[in-house]
């Protein structure tokens, strides 16, 4: 048998046994990537907002800064909060350092700016439309933010999901700071490059399977509520 | 729809154990103890007897030495003597105590161009390599496989450095990651038996060179000094320290085996072979 059909073999068996250790780590990659997610979308959603109604100096090179921090390598952000936690590090004392605290901090120092650097795209557009209308109510550039940030919730969702996407695809980072510890901080990704180092390429290949199953799913689930909530809006 | 979803999101937060409370101490350890299996044998029975849990952070010998210098772990369990000596006389520890040892093989492919199969000296085998210009793959990382391999070039008067980017390749990874690349490449390695033999991605690998007194590989722990990292869990820290000692710890270690065999030999009562 090739060893594409040894892991498709594989992830049916793990699915259908309902190994415990899989979804173990399958719950926590999901804790942490959508805790992530939700840090991140309290800075990165206002932010995005703010830079799509607002006119300020330095706002150009936010944006380019935003922009440029898209591409932030994950071994980089691993390496910066893996400092800064350490307990020799300036926060040292909050003993987050291979925790899932900190993998949730390192990867939602990554999507912070892919959240902000999107919603400002998307919400730019939607500002052009409603400007006019938001100001004849006399709406100040503050007040806009909240709103626009709702009337755009359904496209922000796609920005949100941006997010998830490459939070729940990272290794590096969660490697670096989480230190892929068996039953702690192990999660999907740093399982399988275990794997792989392990030289059991079908087990590591069937866990690519099944994560990418997951956010699959997760993906389908909110068009689904997107859809359902449209629908209802009208 | 949309607020029913956060809330169900936030409801799942609560679950995340972001500071566990459970009692606990935190092991830097090297990449062969954790992936041969190791640990996933003793700790349990380690659990069992005390109620501590251990989290293994599994890194090569230098970066975990580096995680105890830093005081992100309360006990170091690593295999590289010169520089655990280092360790404690920078002052990162005040005691060190041998555990078990297990030995290096040299691998390599069933071809075996530099003609070394069955040769009982690894010196010499290692000039027959860089003689023949055969690739070999070093994990280059710090890690205590690695100081051994460079310990056993310099025992053979070669600097391999000489033949990097024809023969010789550091890729700067774990014990796993370097089988995996030999295994593609068809190149010699120096290897833990441990890692080899729970190794699955072999291909066309084999043991070539075994058995040289060389090779021996002795695996040491330290409790990070509390004095210089305060917060440092020291009486569970101890309590591990003293247990892998015990005889229960050393039965434990013995008894790990992967078809049939034995992968690591507790000798913490015996004298430490110092090679």
């Amino acid at each position: 048998m090739s060893d594409l059909s040894l892991a498709f073999d594989a992830a049916l068996t793990l699915v259908a046994t309902g190994d415990e250790t899989l979804s173990r780590i399958i719950l926590l990659s999901l804790q942490v990537s959508i805790s992530a997610v939700l840090v991140a979308a309290l800075v990165g959603l206002p932010l995005g907002a703010l830079l799509a109604v607002a006119r300020f100096p330095g706002r150009h090179g936010i944006i380019i800064t935003l922009n440029a921090l898209m591409g932030l390598p994950p071994v980089v952000a691993g390496l910066v909060i893996y400092l800064l936690l350490s307990r020799s590090g300036p926060l040292g004392s909050l003993g987050l350092l291979f925790t899932p605290g900190a993998m949730v901090i390192a990867q939602a120092l990554l999507i912070a700016p892919i959240l902000a650097a999107l919603s400002r795209q998307v919400l730019e557009g939607l500002w052009e439309e409603y400007a006019e209308q938001l100001r004849s109510f006399g709406a100040g550039t503050w007040r806009a933010v909240p709103t626009l940030l709702w009337d755009g919730r359904f496209a922000l969702l796609t920005v949100l999901l941006a997010g998830f996407g490459r939070a729940s695809a990272e290794v590096g980072a969660v490697m670096i700071v989480g230190g892929n510890i068996e039953g702690f901080t192990r999660v999907m990704t740093t399982a399988i490059a275990l794997e792989t180092s392990k030289g059991d390429l079908p087990l590591a290949l069937a866990l690519g399977l099944v994560l990418m199953a997951i956010v699959l799913a997760v993906n389908a689930a909110a068009q689904v509520a997107r859809d359902a909530a449209v629908r209802r809006a009208g | 729809m949309i607020r029913r979803i956060l809330i169900l999101l936030i409801m799942l937060l609560p679950a995340m154990p972001l500071q566990a409370q459970e009692r606990s101490i935190t092991i830097a350890s090297t990449t062969s103890t954790e992936q041969s299996g190791l640990f996933g044998h003793i700790l349990p029975e380690f659990a069992r007897a005390t109620g501590i849990a251990v989290r293994v952070v599994a890194l090569g010998t230098g970066q975990a030495l580096d995680v105890g210098r830093r005081g992100d772990a309360d006990v170091v369990f690593v295999h590289d003597r010169a520089a655990e000596l280092r360790f404690l006389a920078d002052g990162f520890a005040t005691r060190r105590d041998h555990v078990m040892f297990n030995d290096f093989v040299l691998v390599g492919p069933a071809a075996d161009p530099a003609g070394i199969d069955g040769l009982r000296d690894t010196v010499e085998a290692l000039r027959r390599i860089a003689a023949a210009g055969a690739p070999f793959v070093s994990r280059g990382d710090r890690s205590g496989t690695h100081a051994a391999e460079l310990r056993l070039w310099q025992q053979a008067g070669i600097d391999p450095a000489a033949g990097r980017g024809a023969w010789y390749r550091e890729i700067g990874q774990g014990m796993g990651p370097a089988l995996n690349t030999s295994a593609a490449q068809g190149a010699y390695v120096l290897t833990d038996r441990g890692t080899w033999l729970s190794f699955r991605n072999r291909q066309e690998l084999r043991i070539l060179v075994e058995g040289d007194a060389r090779l021996f590989n002795q695996y040491g722990v330290m409790l990070v000094n509390p004095q210089r990292h305060p917060h440092v869990k020291a009486a569970d820290g101890q309590r591990f320290i003293d247990w892998i000692l015990s005889e229960a710890g050393q039965r434990s270690i013995a008894g790990y085996r992967i078809n049939g065999e034995q992968l690591f030999f507790p000798n913490a009562t015996q004298p430490e072979p110092v090679s």
